[in-house]
């Protein structure tokens, strides 16, 4: 399967805890991202974002499931991991944690290119590289510390140190979450500046659908380690199937989904995933009974749900061959619609 | 072209700026170290002491070191030739103390930098790898901490032999311990942050992250624990000579606080022979913590008492 960019097959990572206990915060995904394209990973913390970012990125090694880049499986070598990293990069959420407060603006984004030892026209590229972040002009930010510039100005320099690898996909961690909301908007332009101008693929992590309906051209909402709906950010979020969506949805402000759907139950907890749809002790659809009329209540206890394929092939739904879900009662109301 | 050539002027200028930066940070440290008095003090009276004992081979005739060529009497009191008496060998007191001075420094720097250094190298090789090898050597660490320091030294010294390298490897491997659980804690802590994620991600490599950007953020505390560690070594040098265990050829206070002891300077009431090592031992060992707490106050401002 040699489709451009990167993506990942029944990737699984799980975690060793005290007593024995295994969380399994990532539970068979399947996710792509192509070049020229933001896909938004939304879900609520602990549903294990981050978790599938880092092994995306090869910080976490996958128990299970293969990431494939270009076709090209992710070896776990130092040598072939060094070489992805130049064309897979990350931006973390906290821009000022994520300089060390002893580097100058240019020794951090020149620290990429020193790593892959890259030694020709360093200032340039870092000019460039910074420019295209856009800091200009680049050389009035070369000798800053980063106390000295602002959170936007900051996240900035961690994109420039991004850029300046010339990498295909950034894997943005809650790129904007620590940022206030007049600077989220220009960080989220660049990046969809980036996408337009360098065909720069984006995997944008957040808990924020709005922020996901801003950017992204795709969305994928986890639950639990698993993705249950995803599809065209559009459709997703003006029509959304999944109760876990809907719910998510529904406190959006002019939210297609009538109503706050406040969720009940427990957090979920990635020790104990529950049998047949991992979503149901929390589920408003089988709590109001709705899934009983339709007949589904007992799979939805019961019967595990398919995997989602990434973006190719039918869906569970049907309906799309881009939008799936991965939910009984949506599976029931297709069929009877059709 | 002219790009390329503003980047280098660009370059040439910020190593300047670099270096501008860490004299401005020096200057910081040392507007923050002159606020603490008894840190002022320390520091004066330990840049006494040692601007005594380097001067020392200009000021003084190293042949007075030689009993051969001494003409004083056998435990003579102070007086005008000897302001400090003699020794059982007719020697100077005054001449023994400095020259034993610089014996006691090398030998407390030395030993101080060696321990340091295999401190920090297993600190932060514990911290930054975790698991099987923190494991492994931090149990090294412990054992060295639980055997006691004296007991360890004496058996290294009887087994190696005693000279002033000897003397100088046992001291700084007997007390590396201490400061290597320091260096991992400190490590550990600079693991959490994020940028060492960003460098992970960036593709940099084990040595990378440890030497750009765990060891500049430990350095600090190393700084501050090297002067703190200065002076126990030196009490342990001082120590296993009174013991003994110094290199017989070399002059330090602790020798000359055996060779006082073995010469019955204490029943025949010779003061003068005791007091000038002992003393030079109690105000470095006190001037080195001093500054130490001092500087460690600086470094971690948390140390600090209210009354700042």
């Amino acid at each position: 399967m040699s489709e451009p960019g990167l993506s990942a097959r029944g990737l699984r990572v799980e975690f060793g805890l005290p007593g024995g206990r295994t969380a399994r915060a990532v539970d068979s995904v399947n996710i792509r991202v192509a070049p020229g394209e933001v896909v938004a990973l939304a879900g609520e913390s602990g549903c294990g974002k981050t978790t599938l970012a880092r092994a995306l990125l090869g910080l976490e090694r996958p128990t299970a499931g293969a990431i494939s880049y270009d076709g090209t499986p992710l070896r776990y070598s130092t040598r072939a991991l060094k070489a992805y990293r130049r064309s897979v990069q990350l931006v973390l959420q906290d821009p000022t944690g994520a300089l060390n407060p002893r580097h100058t603006v240019y020794d951090a984004v020149a620290e990429g290119l020193r790593i892959h030892r890259i030694a020709d026209n360093e200032s340039d590229r870092v000019a460039t590289a910074l420019s295209h972040a856009g800091l200009r002009p680049a050389e009035k930010f070369f000798l800053a510390y980063p106390h000295e510039l602002s959170g936007g100005q900051r996240q900035r320099v961690v994109i420039a140190g991004a850029l300046v690898l010339d990498p295909k996909i950034i894997i943005a961690d809650e790129p904007v979450a620590s940022l206030d909301a007049s600077v989220r908007g220009e960080i989220l332009a660049l990046l969809l500046r980036l996408r337009d101008e360098f065909g720069l693929g984006a995997l944008v992590v957040t808990h924020d659908l709005g922020l996901a309906w801003s950017i992204a051209d795709r969305i994928a909402v986890m639950y639990l380690g698993r993705i249950v709906e995803q599809g065209p950010a559009e459709q997703v979020l003006t029509d959304p199937q999944h109760p876990y969506t809907r719910a998510l949805v529904s406190v959006l402000p002019d939210s297609p989904v009538p109503g706050p759907i406040v969720l009940s139950g427990e957090p979920p907890d990635a020790t104990s995933i529950p049998a047949g749809c991992r979503f149901h002790p929390r589920c408003q659809v089988l709590a109001s009974g709705a899934a009983e009329a339709a007949g589904v209540a007992d799979q939805c206890r019961a019967t595990p749900l398919p995997v989602l394929a990434d973006d190719v092939g039918a869906g569970v739904s049907g309906d799309d061959p881009t939008r799936q879900v991965a939910c009984h009662y949506a599976a029931a109301a297709t069929r009877s619609e059709a | 072209m002219s790009a390329q050539s503003s980047g280098q002027t660009a370059l040439t200028s910020a190593r300047a700026i670099a270096w501008a930066r860490r004299r401005a940070a020096l200057a910081g440290f040392w507007r923050e170290y002159r606020t603490q008095r008894t840190g002022l003090v320390g520091l004066a009276f330990l840049l006494m002491v040692i601007a005594l004992a380097l001067a020392t081979p200009w000021v003084t005739d190293a042949g007075g070191l030689d009993p051969t060529k001494v003409h004083g009497g056998r435990l003579d009191a102070p007086s005008l030739a000897y302001p400090l008496g003699t020794d059982e060998l007719g020697r100077s007191v005054l001449l023994l103390t400095l020259w034993g001075a610089r014996v006691s420094l090398l030998v407390g720097v030395t030993a101080t930098l060696l321990a340091i250094v295999i401190g920090s190298l297993v600190g932060i090789l514990a911290g930054h790898f975790g698991g099987w090898t923190s494991w492994v050597l931090m149990r090294l660490a412990d054992w060295f901490i639980v055997v006691p320091t004296l007991v360890l030294a004496m058996v290294l010294l009887l087994v190696l032999g005693s000279n002033l390298f000897t003397i100088i490897v046992v001291i700084g491997v007997a007390s590396w311990a201490g400061t290597a659980r320091l260096i991992r804690a400190q490590t550990l802590a600079v693991e959490g942050r994020p940028y060492l994620e960003r460098a992970r991600a960036l593709g940099a490599g084990h040595w990378h992250q440890m030497s750009r950007h765990v060891l500049p953020n430990v350095m600090p505390l190393v700084l501050a624990s090297t002067t703190l560690q200065v002076a126990s070594a030196i009490l342990l040098e001082s120590t296993l000579s009174f013991l003994g265990l110094g290199d017989p050829n070399q002059i330090s206070w602790g020798t000359m606080l055996h060779r006082a002891y073995e010469a019955g300077a204490v029943s025949y009431g010779a003061w003068w022979y005791l007091l000038p090592p002992g003393l030079g031992i109690l105000v470095v060992v006190l001037c080195f913590t001093l500054c130490g707490r001092a500087m460690e106050s600086v470094v971690n401002p948390r140390l600090r008492g209210g009354g700042r």
